[in-house]
Parts: structure tokens; C-alpha cells; sequence
């Protein structure tokens, strides 16, 4: 169940915001927002594809690096929100 | 500085006290001395004058770099009309629309040019007269032209022109951000004066030997030839291909002797990193200088441990004054430095200001855009009177002030430093942002060899920012690792939305990144 969502998150954020990369580039801790991946606009974009993905609802303070920088932790977040 | 001179004068005067100096080396065709330099310049002085050129007229050179070329230069000159050379390299059609648009008299041409040339030409006008020369090399192939033209009618020989200091040189046409190149006109004040401050600055003697490795058609030949030929110096002339590869310019710079290199910068980080200059002499160059555009520090700190010996020198300057501010680049060059060296202060035969938005002087330490006046600044844009007059700020005193469109900060110790093109600048996220910043970031990367950022309008995001790179090695960095090394070292706002990797950045003419043909790519 992990795999699914953390493949599902990878490919798309391999699709949208990193055209042409290498996939075995991006790991589960790539850091994605301070490590420039995500600017303001793609973290937007990225919260709400989770949202409609995964059908869960993100509150304000879930949308910061803290939960959202790494494949990792937006894979524990979605499945904290399902459990 | 007494500027009542011009610039065949500086030439006659050097004939008359070096004859026997050599003046021109062509490697792999000859050389040419002072005395003989002369005698065929006069010739094609004469010959021009018989075909009707006068004084004040135009006159295309359409020629390879060579011997040919300089010869050409100086007898346009002494009879009194201005020279406009064109790249040889650019389409026909380009180099027509030049002509025609200053209304050349006659054009100097090598044949391989000439069936194009007059096809295009056709198109827009009648035919200026053609001096046709079968190729170029050593001074050969414009004595065999003058000499079949003597053969059906002898050129009268005439006196060379006593021109004035006001009178048009040559006109230089650059790129215009309308899409058709526009002709900045210099008199022979603007380069005399410029000429003179070069004496006066870098001491030329005629012992030493000076690369010619700008084209004819690009302001930093008129040190290399005015400069070297007032001196009863040599002038090596650096061909167009060798002029490109390290591999052959390496060799070439040690074998000719050059004491005085001027270029611009991407030539040399090229021999920094492809040159394995270790392995040549280098012991005859004394100076090192260059312009046009941005030296980044880490080629340039590479370039100076293999060649410690020269004095270095950072020459600021827009084709319209040519060089205005200079640099003298420290002996020792920290390390932990990334950031370019200042342009300088202002050369000493011209004043300089820097203006605010409003059209004021901005208070020091402020930044704002370079205006310069005096003797060094070009008369106008050649049939452009509107472009010519926005160029320029005319202040209370009737002084005129050209406008570089270059944003400058002066320091405490009067140095100015180079911050951005005015039109380099843009807004994003409501941020302002300099791409010359974001470029600098991004040569700050170890592998990364060249970067040119543009900026490209979008519907959505307002402004997309696109980085061109060019890598040192096989696999370039990925992006996941260079999005990181951007956020490293700049604002999370300046990261490029895009990156591409080429093998090299498309360059300009003047060896300078092509920032119009990189938008065309994006």
C-alpha cells in the first residue's frame, strides 16, 4: 500500500516539474521544497493533485516543507489522513 | 589630449619613423613592413579616388582578416571616406542591408563573396562599384587587383586627405534590438582619443607584437590595429578558425611572440580549460586584456595560474564609446572569490555619471546607468536620428551623456562595478531579479563551464526563466542536483524554471554568448 501512493507521487512528480530526469535520481528523501524542486507554485500544484489522488483534505499547516519536502513524509502524511 | 589628429596620420607618422618595421604578420602568408604597408595603401587610395570616392563617402571592406584587409583599412582612409567593414561570416543578405543602408561609394571584396553579394544587393539598389580581389593572403591579392585595374588605366596618384578630427572614420554596425543592425558612427576623434589613452595607459613600443583576434567588424580591432600601427609595433593577425580552437590559437600565441593580447573573455577561458597552455612559452606577453562581457572568476582565476607573467586588464566599454572604464586585475586572486571583477574607473579622456530612474545623478554607492560623455562618444546611429537622440541625455550645460543601458554601483574606492544590462532585469514573484545573478550562481558549480540565462514571457507564470549550460564532461549534473545547488546559493524565487545541457552556447561574432539565437531556441 506504501509503494503505491510513494510510485504514484514519484511519477508525478517526475512528470510535472522534473521533464527528462533520470528517475533513480529522485529518491523517497530527495528534498523537494528547499532543495528547489518546488517552488511556491509547484508545492500548490502538488497539494492538489494529492487532494484529488488520494481524495484527502489538507489543513493550512499541512503544506510546508515539514510534511511535504520529501516523498517520504507526503507518503506518511496521505496515509496518516487515511487511517 | 591633443585629438587634432587622424588616424592615417598616426599611421604616416609611424611609416615615416619605423619603414622597415614590420607592421603586419599573416601567419602561413607573409608579412608586410611599414614602408610597403604604405605604398599599398596609397595605391588603393588612388585607385578609389579614381572610381569617384571622395571625401565624406562610405566604402564596404568584404574581405577574410589579412593582410589585404589592413591595407584596405588605411587606404579608405587616406582618401578620406569612411570604412565599413562587414563580417564575411554573416549571410549575404545581412552584409547588403548594411551597405546599402550607409550608401557605400564602393565595396572591397574577395570574389568568393562578391556572385551573393551582388544578388542581394540587386535586390535593394544599384550596384556600389565592386574592387574585386581573387581571395586574400599576404597583400597578394589586392596588388594583383590594383595592378589588372593599372593595366587598363592608370589611378592618378593623389594626395592623401588631410581629414578632420570630426570627420567619419568607420562605422561599426551592431545588433538592434528591432532585428536590423544599426551603424554607430565614429570619427576620427572618437579613435584618437580612445588610441591615445591606450598609449598612454599600456606604453605600447614597436617591439611589441599585437594579436589581432577581433574581427574588422567589432571594436576591439581598433586597439589592435590603430594602436599597434601608431607604435611601429606588429600586428599578428589571428584567423578566424584558428582564432576558435585552443588547440591551434595555444601554440600560435607562443610561436608569433605576442606581447599584447586583447580579446574577449570566451576565447580565453577556452585556452584556460583546452589550451594545455602548460606546454608553451608564454614569456613574451606582458599585457592581457579584454572586454565585452563578463569574465567569470573561476576561468579566469584558471587562466592566470597558467599565465601569471602579464599584467591582466578588465576593458569596459559599448561599441558607441568604445573602451570608457578599465580594471587592472589583482596579481593575487583569492580563491574563495566568485563574484566579477569592477569594470574600473573612467579612462581618462572621458567623464562619466551614473543616473537614477528619474534622470538624476544618483547619490554614491547607489545604483543606476552609466552615461558617458566626451571625445570617446560616437556621433549617432548612422539615418537614425529618434534612436540616435534617445541614446543620449543632454544636461543643463548642453553636455550630451550617451546612455550604455548598463546599471553600474561605484564603491568608496571609485571603482565601478558591472551589476546588469537594464534590459536584463526582471520581475519575478514580484521580486527583481538580475539574470546575471542567476548566471553567476550557476558557474559557482564545479562542472558547469558556460550558462546563459533568458528571460521568456509567459501567459501563466509572467515571466518562464530558461538556463542554457554547458558541461565539462560526459554526464552532466542532473537536475535534481543542480535544482539543489541553485537553491545553495540563491533566492528559491532566481532558480530557473528550465534547464537545457548543449555541448557548447551558440556564439556571436564578437565571441560573445548569443543571447538572440538562445530566445529563438527556447
Amino acid at each position: 500500500m506504501t509503494e503505491d501512493i510513494k510510485g504514484t507521487v514519484k511519477e508525478y512528480i517526475l512528470q510535472e516539474f522534473l521533464p527528462g530526469e533520470d528517475p533513480n535520481e529522485l529518491t523517497d528523501t530527495t528534498p523537494l521544497i528547499t532543495g528547489g524542486v518546488l517552488d511556491s507554485i509547484g508545492t500548490v500544484k502538488l497539494v492538489m493533485f494529492i487532494e484529488e489522488r488520494f481524495g484527502v483534505t489538507l489543513q493550512a499547516h499541512e503544506t510546508d516543507p515539514d510534511y511535504l519536502n520529501t516523498i517520504e513524509s507526503i507518503s506518511n502524511l496521505i496515509l496518516s489522513k487515511r487511517s | 589630449m591633443e585629438t587634432r589628429r587622424v588616424l592615417h596620420q598616426l599611421f604616416d607618422d609611424a611609416v615615416a619613423r619605423y619603414p622597415d618595421n614590420t607592421a603586419v604578420v599573416e601567419p602561413g602568408e607573409g608579412s608586410i613592413n611599414y614602408a610597403d604597408l604604405a605604398v599599398l595603401s596609397n595605391r588603393l587610395r588612388d585607385r578609389l579616388h579614381a572610381l569617384g570616392v571622395r571625401s565624406g563617402d562610405r566604402v564596404g571592406i568584404y574581405l577574410r582578416k589579412s593582410i589585404d584587409g589592413v591595407a584596405a583599412i588605411y587606404g579608405i582612409l587616406k582618401v578620406g571616406a569612411a570604412y565599413v567593414p562587414v563580417d564575411p561570416g554573416a549571410p549575404a543578405e545581412r552584409n547588403s542591408y548594411i551597405m546599402h543602408n550607409c550608401d557605400v561609394k564602393a565595396v572591397v571584396i574577395e570574389n568568393r563573396f562578391a556572385e551573393k553579394f551582388r544578388a542581394e544587393y540587386e535586390r535593394l539598389g544599384a550596384l556600389p562599384y565592386l574592387l574585386t580581389l581573387n581571395g586574400t593572403g599576404g597583400g597578394r591579392a589586392l596588388r594583383q587587383a590594383l595592378d589588372d585595374a593599372d593595366q587598363e588605366a592608370r589611378a592618378p596618384e593623389i594626395e592623401t586627405a588631410s581629414s578632420n578630427s570630426r570627420d567619419l572614420a568607420y562605422i561599426l554596425y551592431t545588433s538592434g534590438s528591432t532585428g536590423k543592425p544599426k551603424g554607430v558612427m565614429l570619427s576620427h576623434e572618437n579613435a584618437v582619443s580612445f588610441v591615445d589613452w591606450c598609449s598612454e595607459v599600456f606604453q605600447p613600443e614597436s617591439t611589441d607584437r599585437f594579436s589581432s583576434h577581433a574581427p574588422f567588424h567589432f571594436d576591439l580591432s581598433i586597439l589592435d590595429l590603430h594602436v599597434s600601427l601608431k607604435h611601429g609595433a606588429a600586428l599578428v593577425i589571428v584567423s578566424e578558425e584558428v582564432g576558435k580552437d585552443p588547440l591551434r590559437l595555444a601554440p600560435l600565441i607562443a610561436e608569433q611572440r605576442i606581447s599584447i593580447w586583447y580579446s574577449a573573455p570566451s576565447i580565453l577561458a577556452l585556452l584556460a580549460q583546452f589550451g594545455n597552455l602548460d606546454r608553451h612559452d608564454y614569456s613574451t606577453i606582458r599585457l592581457l586584456l579584454f572586454a565585452g562581457e563578463v569574465f567569470p572568476v573561476k576561468h579566469l582565476r584558471a587562466l592566470h595560474a597558467l599565465v601569471p607573467k602579464p599584467r591582466y586588464f578588465n576593458l569596459y566599454g559599448p561599441t558607441e564609446t568604445n573602451v570608457c572604464t578599465f580594471y587592472e586585475i589583482p596579481t593575487l586572486i583569492p580563491e574563495a572569490r566568485t563574484s566579477p571583477f569592477p569594470i574600473g574607473v573612467t579612462c581618462s579622456h572621458l567623464s562619466s555619471k551614473v543616473v537614477g530612474e528619474n534622470g538624476s545623478e544618483v547619490v554614491a554607492g547607489e545604483e543606476g546607468e552609466l552615461c558617458i560623455s566626451g571625445p570617446g562618444v560616437m556621433l549617432g546611429y548612422w539615418a537614425l536620428p529618434e534612436l540616435t537622440a534617445q541614446g543620449f541625455i543632454v544636461d543643463a550645460a548642453g553636455l550630451h551623456w550617451y546612455k550604455t543601458g548598463d546599471i553600474v554601483v561605484e564603491a568608496s574606492d571609485g571603482n565601478y562595478t558591472y551589476m546588469g544590462r537594464r534590459d536584463r532585469m526582471v520581475k519575478r514573484r514580484g521580486y527583481r531579479v538580475e539574470l546575471g545573478e542567476i548566471e553567476a550562481g550557476l558557474y559557482r558549480h564545479p562542472l558547469v563551464e558556460e550558462v546563459a540565462v533568458i528571460a521568456l514571457p509567459d501567459e501563466e507564470a509572467g515571466v518562464k526563466i530558461k538556463a542554457f549550460l554547458s558541461c565539462g564532461q560526459e554526464k552532466h549534473p542532473s537536475l535534481i542536483e543542480l535544482k539543489r545547488f541553485c537553491s545553495e546559493h540563491l533566492p528559491l524565487y532566481m532558480i530557473p524554471d528550465s534547464f537545457s545541457w548543449h555541448e557548447t552556447l551558440p556564439k556571436t561574432s564578437t565571441d560573445k554568448i548569443d543571447y538572440q539565437r538562445l530566445k529563438e531556441m527556447a
